[in-house]
């Protein structure tokens, strides 16, 4: 995130959400634009889905899946023509604000209508709230990344906020809020193939040279491969090792049967893991690792907080920490710079090679402190809950680059793109036909977590949601036959799931949706694997998708059948085999 | 810094929640050596001492009869116990010997956005100097 949650319920006076289902995937930041709005806020949603934050919204933009940019640049055309734009800002700290504003010129509100069916009076409405706001926030999530053109949906949501001049102040900025606890560290620790730890290019020598005088190495300067390519790689023997750690791939990756298919052609599968996931049962060696509560270290989260988290009892049997295994099979390897003792240590060295962000937060600053937000260079700087103070960027100008985005359901509009500098266009990828005549969109339910590993093992949980769930708007319903809790078959070009349905206004016309937490039926058994250029995240939310009501002995028929591919028995049958307890001393 | 429950001691360890990107700050009851509860931190700025229910009831899995405890080595298609000696010398032998048959890109290593800032530094630092890659991602990606 540009900003720091407690700045919403402090200073946001509008909050604009696109693309998350805030209230059931980051309830405490929910909590948070509810305390922005018993202040008096106005809250604006667009969801193709009545969540939560819709009905609490002074206004919901039902946008159909998939049509953000068009929604944006409508936004952004009322604001250019109605001089709710603010000009100060995009003079003295922005540039390609004339490109944007003729990029936008199309975008009438009679046309965003035609597009996307949003009323005009609403579109208006929720310009001139944003525009007139003192201090606007944008809170998006996967609904506005995981597109093929997930990069130009982001920039189009930076243009809104950097043409009204919400940036570089509490309560303003371009807000994603990341799904997983450390997914924001994971990033700022370079686990990612095109940086080293800090965001630093690997294709940089000055770089690679910094890391290579402490890590004793040469370092690759080609940037590696990225998970959406992993499975081609796998099947045209380009990559023949896999290491998989704390993820569960074949659960949570699109098209997740062909990446199933690629892990069971490696020549080596390492799965280090804390139960026996539904990946780890294709492994060749599983390493048990010691999960939260029982290890020492630090998690960042959404606001780049760096915080610490503690260890409250001993791992089970022979469990290891994460870092442990990894320096043990390093020394294997015979790599002799990876001898650590304590994650203390691994953090310092992260402070001494990326000092810019992260040299001033100390575990012993961490001690007294509810976490530090980077970038904080030094022991006595206090860190950086929002960026960007006084409208200075991170650009070569120290302005903000402004980037004209353009859309077409059906096609690449190309022919508009030639006319501008530096524009991203978008098309969805598999739009609905005959065959197959629904939207198939994506996500998670309030109550579980991802692939389930974690919250399918407590009780309360699951006795609250206990199985997958289809929702179908009633109208659909009516015309296929289908009444609340039937079971129903949805396909698409890549395969099918079978669960019951819950026939409810929560989806549009033509709109189908579905979690990834079971299972029993694995929505991304669905999903397509068609990336975006730039950041090579993959479609998750729209693919075209058919619906048949089917009997329970046809739905038992498939639940046999996904209990064999999942190789569902064999993880009891190993928690079987070994004792139970916790180990005695400490690691 | 380690503070484990000795027996007939109730203590609490201030930690962060382990499920969503919010990092909400919260409690964990440790009993006789066991995690038996959760409370909220009241002052963490963030969730201001509250939780959503996966905060309060989502750390069940740890004690999960199911927790994996040792390591194992598939042989003849079964799952079979190990020691860490044994399983590090079956990877290590067969990672240096893949690498050195089809090079350092044959090798790629999915990262953990569930682990720590520390692990995952440590995981890609394994993958770029000691395998020689930069194969190394994890489902931020996705």
């Amino acid at each position: 995130m540009t900003n720091s949650v407690p700045e919403i319920g402090q200073y946001s006076d509008v909050i604009f959400i696109i693309g998350s289902n805030t209230a059931e995937c980051h309830p405490l930041i929910a909590r948070q634009v509810i305390k922005a709005k018993e202040r008096g806020a106005k809250l604006i949603v667009a969801d193709p889905r009545l969540t939560e934050m819709a009905n609490k919204a002074d206004i919901w933009l039902r946008v159909p899946a998939g049509y953000n940019i068009s929604l944006i640049n409508g936004l952004l055309h009322i604001i250019v023509k109605e001089n709710l734009y603010n000009s100060d800002f995009v003079q003295n700290h922005a540039e390609g604000f004339d490109e944007v504003a003729r990029a936008v010129e199309d975008y009438t509100p009679a046309y965003v209508e035609k597009l996307t069916g949003i009323p005009q009076q609403d579109l208006v409405e929720a310009a001139r709230f944003f525009g007139r706001a003192k201090n606007a926030t944008i809170l998006y999530c996967m609904g506005v990344t995981q597109f093929s053109y997930g990069t130009g949906n982001v920039v189009s949501l930076s243009n809104l906020a950097v043409v009204t001049g919400n940036m570089g102040r509490p309560g303003t900025g371009v807000n994603p809020l990341r799904g997983q606890n450390n997914v924001q560290g994971a990033c700022d620790m370079g686990c990612l193939s095109n940086v080293l730890p800090g965001y630093l290019a690997v294709t940089d020598e000055k770089n690679r040279a910094r890391f290579e005088k402490e890590w004793h190495v040469r370092l690759p300067s080609k940037p590696g491969l990225r998970i959406p390519e992993i499975g081609d790689a796998i099947l045209n023997g380009r990559v023949r090792a896999a290491y998989v750690f704390g993820e569960n791939p074949v659960m949570s990756d699109p098209d997740s049967s062909h990446l199933r298919h690629a892990f069971e052609h490696l020549d080596l599968l390492v799965v280090q893991d804390i139960f026996l996931t539904e990946t780890a049962r294709l492994a060749h060696v599983v390493l048990p690792a010691a999960c939260w509560g029982e290890k020492e270290g630090t998690f960042t989260n959404t606001e780049r907080r760096v915080q610490r988290v503690r260890k409250a009892v001993n791992p089970p049997g022979e469990a290891r920490d994460d870092w442990w295994i990894f320096s043990a099979l390093a020394q294997k390897m015979d790599y002799g710079r990876m001898n650590y003792l304590h994650p203390q240590e691994i953090w310092d060295e992260v402070r001494r090679l990326v000092p810019e962000k992260f040299g001033g937060i100390s575990y012993d600053r961490l001690e007294k402190a509810r976490g530090i937000s980077w970038p904080c260079p030094a022991e006595d700087h206090p860190g950086t809950p929002f960026l960007y103070e006084g409208g200075k960027f991170a650009t070569a100008s120290g302005k903000a680059n402004l980037r004209p985005v353009f859309f077409d359901p059906t096609r690449l509009p190309e022919e508009k793109v030639k006319q501008f500098k530096h524009a991203l266009a978008g098309k969805i990828t598999e739009l609905p036909d005959e065959e197959y005549p629904f939207t198939l969109t994506t996500g998670r339910r309030g109550y579980h977590y991802h692939t389930g590993t974690m919250t399918r093992k407590s009780w309360p949980i699951t006795q609250v949601t206990p199985q997958q769930l289809i929702e179908i708007n009633p109208r659909d319903a009516r015309k296929l036959g289908i009444e609340d809790g039937d079971f129903v078959k949805l396909s698409t070009r890549r395969g099918s799931i079978a669960a019951k349905a819950w026939v409810t206004e929560r989806v549009p016309e033509k709109t189908v949706f579905t979690s990834f937490h079971f299972w029993e039926a694995n929505v991304n058994e669905l999903t397509i694997n068609s990336t975006d250029p730039v950041a090579c995240i993959p479609e998750f939310k729209v693919a075209a998708a058919k619906v048949e009501k089917i009997t329970p002995a046809e739905f038992q028929a498939i639940l046999q059948e996904k209990k064999k591919k999942y190789l569902v028995d064999l993880e009891e049958e190993v928690a079987g085999q070994s004792k139970s307890g916790r180990r005695e001393a400490h690691v | 810094m380690v503070s484990c429950s000795e027996k007939g001691r109730t203590e609490r360890v201030l930690t962060v929640c382990p499920y969503c990107g919010t990092g909400c700050g919260l409690y964990l009851v440790v009993e006789d050596g066991r995690i038996t509860g959760v409370e909220p931190d009241s002052l963490h700025p963030v969730n201001e001492g509250e939780l959503c229910i996966k905060g309060y009831f989502g750390y069940q899995y740890i004690e999960d009869d199911r927790r994996l405890r040792s390591p194992l080595i598939k042989k003849d298609g079964k799952f079979t116990p190990v020691s860490w000696d044994e399983a590090l010398n079956f990877a290590a032998a067969r990672l240096a010997k893949i690498k050195q048959e089809s090079g350092p890109d044959a090798f790629a290593l999915f990262a953990s956005a569930r682990a720590t800032n520390e692990e995952n530094y440590v995981a890609q630092k394994f993958a770029r100097a000691v395998m020689g890659t930069n194969n190394v991602d994890h489902c931020a990606r996705l």
